[in-house]
């Protein structure tokens, strides 16, 4: 029977039922700003969102949406290679190139299907796809479409790498090297300006998947890769509209000229249609205050400081530096479902992660940040947190 | 060059710390079924074997590998 497969996600789902939480698909009833809604008849704090600068909400956005709407109709009913090529798409992506520094760019309908895409169609049967183990869905949903071989280094190891790499031989120079700027899970880093220095020794090309960084790092918001100083040693920059710049797309750049030819190559780019045009006048309009607005940026890491100092000095086990994704690690499922709904009920809504969506065996309570949380936000999830310790639901034994 | 064999001793001798239930480790014995490694678990055994024979196992051969003497032969075909 087909189904039978499907028992043990049943059976979880039962499990929640039984405790009465919902943490997969609760329904928000309203929003009321970019950090408020209304869930599951309860006002919350959003503090699971991926809405890092917090323009989901900015006037500015708003009505150059509607405005789209208005000129372009709702949706362009059509793939980018079939009349659904507005003027709107290619400002899009001459902007997006221009951000980065380079001449060519490609905007896809969603960030999953930018990644997904660009890595099925960069590398193909015999050629080597070298990915970060803890790379997201997308990338390895993108390498099983490739039809490449597979391998996988150790996650932000480039020591690991540069094995892999050595043992490749010749072959090295057939491969595509992908990581991501900071990884969604537990907000952490890549070392890229070593995964460059790698790359350098022994060849291939390197993807760099932008979508959590673009935004949050670099003097110019462009990303990890800035913050690096390695910009120019990357050969493709994958991003998405559905975090920093608060709608719905994603996007790859690259200095290659050859990314015009990849462009008729990609089926998540053709066979699809294209992005809605209000999502595209948003997304323009995101990209211009990101770049006119760096405060919004400095506020983003205050309010990160300030989130990961607080969870700190409660002893909760948290990653070691600050970051805009601050994830608390528990080992014991109930714990953690109870958790959550400690916090639900407490007016703050972060997401519940569990294997094999978190790295690791652990059960993670995945708080993000926004520029515009307030500092009273901030502190009033750090004092639901510490209620939890309270009460004795988490503490600073569990994890490490 | 390594043989089929040494694969297989090397598994048995990793695999010798998660066999709780004192089971007689074969080439018949499958990672999932009989074992019970977690998916994570199989991905740190297969870089013990990495590590361990200085070589990259592609995910594209998982799918095939069930018992450990599968693995065994996948393993001795990458290097041949």
């Amino acid at each position: 029977m087909l189904f039978e497969k499907f028992e043990y996600m049943a059976q979880f789902q039962a499990e929640l039922d039984a405790q009465d939480v919902v943490p997969f698909g609760a329904v928000t009833e309203k929003i009321l700003s970019a950090t408020e809604a209304v869930v599951n008849g309860r006002k919350v704090i959003l503090a699971g969102t991926n809405n890092y600068l917090g323009l989901s909400f900015d006037p500015r956005c708003i009505s150059a949406a509607q405005e789209a709407a208005g000129k372009w109709g709702t949706g362009t009913t059509g793939s980018r290679l079939a009349n659904g090529t507005f003027f709107e798409h290619q400002a899009l992506e001459s902007e997006l190139a221009a951000f980065h520094g380079v001449n060519h760019a490609i905007i896809f309908t969603t960030g999953f299907a930018a990644t997904m895409g660009m890595c099925a169609t960069l590398v193909g049967p015999g050629e080597v796809l070298l990915l970060d183990a803890d790379s997201h869905a997308s990338i390895y949903a993108g390498a099983q479409l490739s039809g490449a071989e597979i391998i996988r280094f150790k996650h932000n190891d480039p020591e690991d790498l540069a094995k892999r790499l050595r043992r490749l031989g010749e072959r090295a120079s057939q491969t595509l090297i992908v990581a991501e700027g900071i990884y969604s899970m537990l907000g952490d880093t890549a070392p890229l300006q070593e995964i460059a220095a790698v790359k350098r020794e022994y060849g291939g090309l390197l993807f760099v998947d932008e979508a959590h960084s673009m935004g949050v790092l670099g003097t110019h918001g462009r990303g990890a890769a800035e913050a690096a100083g390695i910009e120019s040693e990357v050969d493709f920059i994958a991003g998405t509209f559905s975090k920093s710049l608060g709608a719905t797309g994603g996007y790859c750049v690259s200095r290659h000229p050859e990314l015009e030819t990849i462009r008729y190559c990609i089926r998540s780019y053709i066979f699809t249609a294209s992005s809605s045009p209000m999502m595209v006048a948003s997304t323009r309009k995101a990209l211009q205050i990101l770049q006119s607005e760096p405060g919004l940026r400095h506020q983003l890491w205050d309010n990160a400081k300030r989130l990961h100092s607080g969870l700190q000095s409660l002893g909760l086990p948290i990653g070691p530096s600050p970051s805009p994704v601050i994830a608390v690690a528990l080992e014991d499922r109930t714990q953690a479902i109870n958790c959550w709904n400690a916090l639900m009920e407490a007016g703050v809504y972060v997401n519940l992660v569990v294997p094999p969506a978190s790295p690791s065996t652990n059960f993670l309570l995945r708080n993000s940040v926004s520029a515009a949380h307030s500092s009273a936000q901030i502190d009033v999830i750090i004092a639901t947190y510490a209620g939890l310790v309270d009460a004795g639901l988490i503490g600073a034994k569990q994890g490490g | 060059m390594t043989e089929y064999r040494d694969y297989l001793d090397f598994m048995y001798s990793v695999l010798d710390v998660h066999n709780k239930g004192g089971l007689v480790l074969s080439e018949t014995t499958e990672l999932v079924a009989d074992i019970g490694l977690s998916s994570l678990e199989v991905m740190e055994f297969v870089e013990k074997i990495e590590d361990r024979f200085d070589i990259s196992i592609p995910l594209n051969i998982l799918p095939d590998v069930y018992t450990l003497g599968d693995f065994a032969r996948k393993l001795d075909e990458l290097d041949a």
